[in-house]
């Protein structure tokens, strides 16, 4: 589990590192979603990972903490999943009025001149 | 207690009444004069009943506690020497005050003259008796501050902005000097309290950073004081109101760097340093005041740089540091405040009646206005220090400080050459001043015809130079005992002799005094024609402009160099940062990773785990697919990342995550739709790009593939490590086993969100909330591409019929979903104490229900039915959220604790009830406002730029769309 979490981090972030680096601002947006997945799957896995374990107690009293899922990096991860939503929101209004304005597509507002 | 109390009052008294006096209405001059005046007064009283205390050495102090922990305590005390300064600051106020009522135009925005005016008393208060020295610097930027609202108070005209920002950035930045140096000192003696420090000045003085303090203590000290070579703010300075110039930049506010040259003697002065430094930049801004002012054509630019030169005086006073010279240096300080302040009154009077401050222009003004002319003559002769007039001893005293001998330096040799010499050019502009202005024929071309101005803004002039007069012939009865106990407060209790009298008999201060003024009147005299009427002063004096040199280092230092360095050392465009930023990133997770030790057996992948593998496989793919299609077929490729995502949400669930997985899905859905909602912007793709397949791009982007493979290799092996490693104690612990004894929730990942951790949610929410409203002002302007405004391929196509036929049968299962899917938020919403599911979880699921009815059907006919006013949404979400954080304070809790219990509803059964919940509630309501206002303003577009020649045929046919839609300029 820990080898296919980790190869599966590996090629979301690959991936998404490489259409950050493309020249349009629709590969950025995509890349940067993609990244997202890898980089909450990665703090997620900071805690303990169990298989149905989750961190949901029966009523009442003490339990015994490690029979659960870590739920730190699980709130954490909650509120990175908003907020890289509303960071796609915005970076999609900022490509669309940069291509209304510049003309293209290309995330420098102008084509490479060669 | 009560002096304790009264301290305070003194305080606080201007700053409330200063925000009193921004309230009342714009014209209401006899009011504001009246509730500003009654202020001054109340201070004046105040110090009459502390008198007593301060005398012989004695010190009042009130400590109020703030932050004892970093040695910030709010302590006031008052001792003679501010007791003295505080009488100028509210006697002279008082007096401005006044003055001010009739000289500010009916015009003029008073309220905020007045308001600052008092704040700037509160200020100057707060300045001198801070017995904190921390506190010392607020207040003293404080008035750095007001003094730059006050100067660009007629924001209208150039010069009064280019003033004021010169002010402040001289001032301010002295006095963030001065504040190292505080900080310094403070850590030196081992505390802020200005009575330890005082009591310090061994320690302080020997010490090894004690240059580097003092530079910087000077430094703060001089730019207030307006010393060489930061004299130049001051002329600025006077494109303010008169009586701002007569209260901030002759009588108070100049003088607090004075005050604190003083005021920290005891603790800094009395080394070789301390005198070469602060005698020899006194001295040298004496002279160069005296014989700039004395080629001034401006009334007020003269007085300025009097004032400047009388700074440098006091200045040089407090360098030579004997007790008699600083004795001298705050009798100074009095009388320069009476005289100077009465004489800017007068030029502003002056200018009042006459419309002018230009003495090429202005003449025989004695016969216009005969009691100002006198009163104005009387003060002049003070600046000039003839004898029976207070200039006259504190001049003596000072010519007398530099004659003696103080320690043999050449400074010192030199100092009483350089005295004589300012001397004489003090009195040459003392008499320019009178002669020009008020004598020789009577002016033809004034802007207005003179005459005397209405007596209550004659008065304070001839208050104060009554003052001039008393001091100067009954010195001993006037001043005699306040200066005493002003000077114990500086000198200590073993004041040395000295007596205030007129005549001492012919001493060689008299002698210096009487060359001075002689030497001062052939000055003037003698090069009559030529200062009247020529250019200011000779050409090398022009040339020395400080202030456009200044202007040149800002100009340099904020636009130039910066403008330079950006282009030497910023990438070209937007790729290339990344590409450096992403490099910097596996750089250092290089050094991070690097010692690590790697030699560990990789785990096998179990039987069990291979659906997790599979499914790994079709995310893995996805995610590949999507960086593959991304540039020609982006449909693909948004369907590509969904599949990425949803496999990342099925890993949440797998592994124990059940809220991650319900929220991972519900943003996957409204991200998706909102891409959507982008694509129909972006340029065709469907030929390829010019240039796409030649070498230099298939390098680059074999560089890039290098890059990303390295980063996504150096991630699967940083995850690996941190999998590896056995997870000791988690903090997560704590929240597991306090959830449900504290946050009375089971679900302790919600109990996270919404109490534990509420006050990051709460500004996570507030993120949220600005992204929206970014989102909606972006999109207010916003200018689609020529081809882009066409509708859609598909849909021109298709004919209009087909198209809602086409829809017909989803758009229904739409509309029918509407009512589950806002059951299916509620539920998610109060389950979510307990179990997966929470604000959050439920905003999205309402903004989803919403905007599946705009995809359904006809947005203008789904306006008409449903009102939506997102921005409402957001801004009763945050307040909810805010007052239910702020309530916990009435129960005297921190904000944002949360109480919870479990309560038993009828029929339902225990129901569980915490006041975390009403801020989950607040999240909620935030959370629909946002997406919906960002999903709807992007949606909009559409139809702003869609041909309106197509009316729409329908019955339902919609009205305008409500008020607060985004799309309300289209209209």
């Amino acid at each position: 589990m820990e080898l296919i979490l980790a190869l599966a981090i590996g090629v979301l972030v690959g991936s998404g590192v490489w259409l950050l680096l493309r020249p349009r601002s629709y590969q950025v947006i995509v890349g940067l979603c993609l990244l997202a997945y890898g980089v909450n799957l990665f703090i997620f896995a900071m805690g303990r990972l169990y298989v149905g374990a989750a961190p949901i107690m029966p009523k009442g009293g003490f339990v015994d903490p490690t029979a659960y899922a870590d739920p730190l990096p699980q709130s954490l991860v909650l509120t990175a999943i908003v907020i890289s939503f509303a960071t796609t929101a915005l970076f999609l209004v900022v490509m669309i009025a940069a291509r209304g304005v510049s003309g293209t597509d290309h995330v420098d507002g102008r084509e490479r001149k060669s | 207690m009560v002096e304790q109390n009264l301290l305070l009052l003194l305080v606080l008294t201007p700053f409330v009444s200063a925000a009193l006096a921004a309230t009342l209405p714009i014209g209401a001059r006899n009011a504001e004069a009246w509730l500003a005046g009654l202020t001054m007064l109340l201070a004046l009283a105040i110090l009459a009943v502390l008198y007593p205390a301060v005398t012989e050495g004695g010190v009042i102090t009130g400590t109020f506690r703030w932050v004892s922990s970093v040695g910030l305590d709010l302590t006031f005390r008052i001792d003679g020497f501010s007791w003295l300064f505080m009488v100028l600051v509210a006697g002279i106020g008082f007096l401005v005050i006044l003055y001010a009522r009739y000289y500010m135009g009916p015009d003029d925005p008073v309220p905020r003259l007045y308001s600052c005016l008092l704040a700037f008393a509160g200020a100057m208060s707060g300045l001198l008796l801070s017995g904190n020295i921390i506190m010392l610097v607020v207040f003293w930027e404080l008035t750095s501050l007001i003094s730059f609202l006050l100067i660009g108070y007629w924001f209208q005209r150039q010069d009064a902005r280019d003033g004021a920002r010169l002010s402040l950035i001289v001032t301010a930045s002295g006095g963030l000097c001065l504040m190292v140096a505080m900080i310094l000192i403070g850590q030196i003696a081992g505390s802020y309290d200005l009575d330890k420090v005082l009591a310090a000045g061994p320690q302080i003085t020997a010490h090894r950073l004690y240059p580097v303090l003092l530079l910087l203590f000077v430094l703060g000290a001089f730019t207030k004081s307006a010393q060489f070579p930061f004299h130049f703010w001051l002329p600025n300075a006077m494109a303010a109101p008169t009586p701002v110039s007569s209260y901030l930049h002759s009588a108070t506010m100049v003088k607090a760097g004075v005050f604190v040259l003083l005021r920290f003697h005891p603790a800094l002065g009395g080394t070789s340093e301390w005198f070469q430094l602060v005698t020899g930049i006194g001295l040298a801004t004496l002279l160069l005041g005296a014989v700039v002012a004395l080629f001034r054509h401006d009334l007020k630019g003269l007085l300025a740089y009097s004032t400047i030169s009388h700074l440098g005086l006091i200045t040089a006073l407090a360098g030579i540091g004997s007790p008699f010279a600083l004795i001298a240096a705050v009798f100074h300080i009095v009388n320069h405040a009476v005289f100077k302040a009465s004489l800017f009154m007068a030029a502003g009077i002056i200018d009042h009646e006459t419309g002018t401050r230009d003495m090429r222009r202005l003449s025989g003004l004695a016969r216009a206005m005969p009691v100002t002319a006198a009163l104005a003559i009387i003060a002049s002769a003070s600046m000039a220090g003839v004898p029976l007039m207070n200039g006259f001893l504190s001049k003596e005293m000072f010519f007398e400080a530099t004659y003696v001998w103080n320690n043999g330096s050449p400074l010192d040799n030199l100092a009483p050459y350089v005295a004589v010499l300012a001397g004489a050019f003090s009195a040459a502009y003392s008499l320019r001043f009178i002669v020009t202005v008020f004598f020789g024929p009577k002016a033809e071309d004034l802007p207005q015809e003179p005459h005397e101005p209405p007596l209550l803004m004659r008065l304070p002039v001839a208050v104060l130079v009554a003052s001039c007069l008393a001091i100067g012939i009954f010195p001993q009865q006037v001043l005699g005992p306040w200066l005493e106990t002003a000077s114990i407060a500086v000198v200590g209790p073993e004041l040395p002799h000295f007596s205030l009298k007129i005549w001492h008999g012919v001493t060689p201060a008299l002698v210096m005094s009487l060359i001075a003024m002689s030497l001062g009147a052939l000055l003037y005299l003698l090069p009559r024609r030529l200062i009247d009427t020529g250019e200011e002063g000779p050409r090398w004096m022009r040339a020395l402009d400080f202030a456009r040199g200044f202007d040149w280092l800002l100009q340099f230092g904020t636009i130039r160099a910066p403008r330079l360095l950006v282009r030497v050392l910023s990438a070209n465009g937007l790729q290339a940062q990344l590409r450096a930023m992403v490099l910097l990133a596996l750089a250092g997770a290089w050094f991070a990773v690097g010692p690590l030790d790697w030699n560990v057996p990789l785990p096998g992948i179990g039987a069990s785990e291979l659906v997790f593998a599979l499914l790994w496989l079709v995310g893995g793919a996805c995610a590949l697919g999507a960086g593959w299609q991304a540039k020609y077929h982006r449909f693909a490729a948004l369907i590509l990342m969904g599949g990425a995502g949803l496999v990342t949400c099925a890993t949440f669930v797998w592994l124990s995550a059940p809220d991650l997985a319900v929220t991972q899905l519900l943003v996957e859905i409204a991200t998706t739709a909102l891409l959507l909602l982008g694509l129909r912007w972006l340029p065709k793709r469907d030929e390829e790009i010019t240039g796409d397949n030649n070498f230099s791009a298939r390098s680059r982007r074999f560089r890039d593939l290098l890059i990303a493979v390295a980063c996504g290799t150096g991630m699967t092996a940083l995850a690996l490590a941190v999998l590896l490693t056995r997870p000791g104690a988690s903090v997560g612990d704590w929240f597991l086993r306090n959830a449900y004894v504290e946050g009375g929730g089971t679900n302790v990942v919600n109990v996270i969100l919404v109490d534990f951790r509420a006050f990051d949610t709460f500004g996570e929410i507030t993120v949220l909330a600005v992204v929206g409203l970014t989102v909606y002002a972006l999109l207010r302007r916003f200018r689609p591409a020529p081809e882009s405004v066409e509708r859609p391929r598909p849909q021109l196509d298709a004919e209009e019929q087909a198209l809602e036929a086409y829809l017909f049968v989803p758009g229904l299962l739409m509309q029918w979903m509407f009512a589950p899917i806002i059951a299916l938020s509620a539920y998610l919403f109060v389950r979510g104490h307990d179990l997966p599911g929470g604000g959050f979880a439920a905003g999205v699921t309402l903004a989803i229900g919403l905007l599946l009815q705009y995809v359904a059907a006809n947005v203008r006919w789904v306006e008409a039915r449903l009102t939506v006013l997102p921005v409402r949404w957001m801004g009763t979400g945050l307040v909810i959220a805010m007052a239910v954080g702020a309530g916990a304070w009435v129960f005297g809790y921190p904000f944002l604790s949360a109480h919870a219990q479990y309560i038993d509803v009828p029929v339902i059964g225990k129901v569980p009830f915490s006041t975390a919940m009403l801020f989950d509630l607040g999240v909620f309501s935030l959370v629909v406002g946002a997406i919906v206002l960002m999903l709807i303003a992007i949606a909009h577009q559409s139809l702003r730029v869609a041909p309106r020649a197509r009316p729409v045929e329908t019955s339902e046919s919609a009205p305008e769309m409500p008020s607060e839609m985004p799309a309300e300029e289209t209209a």
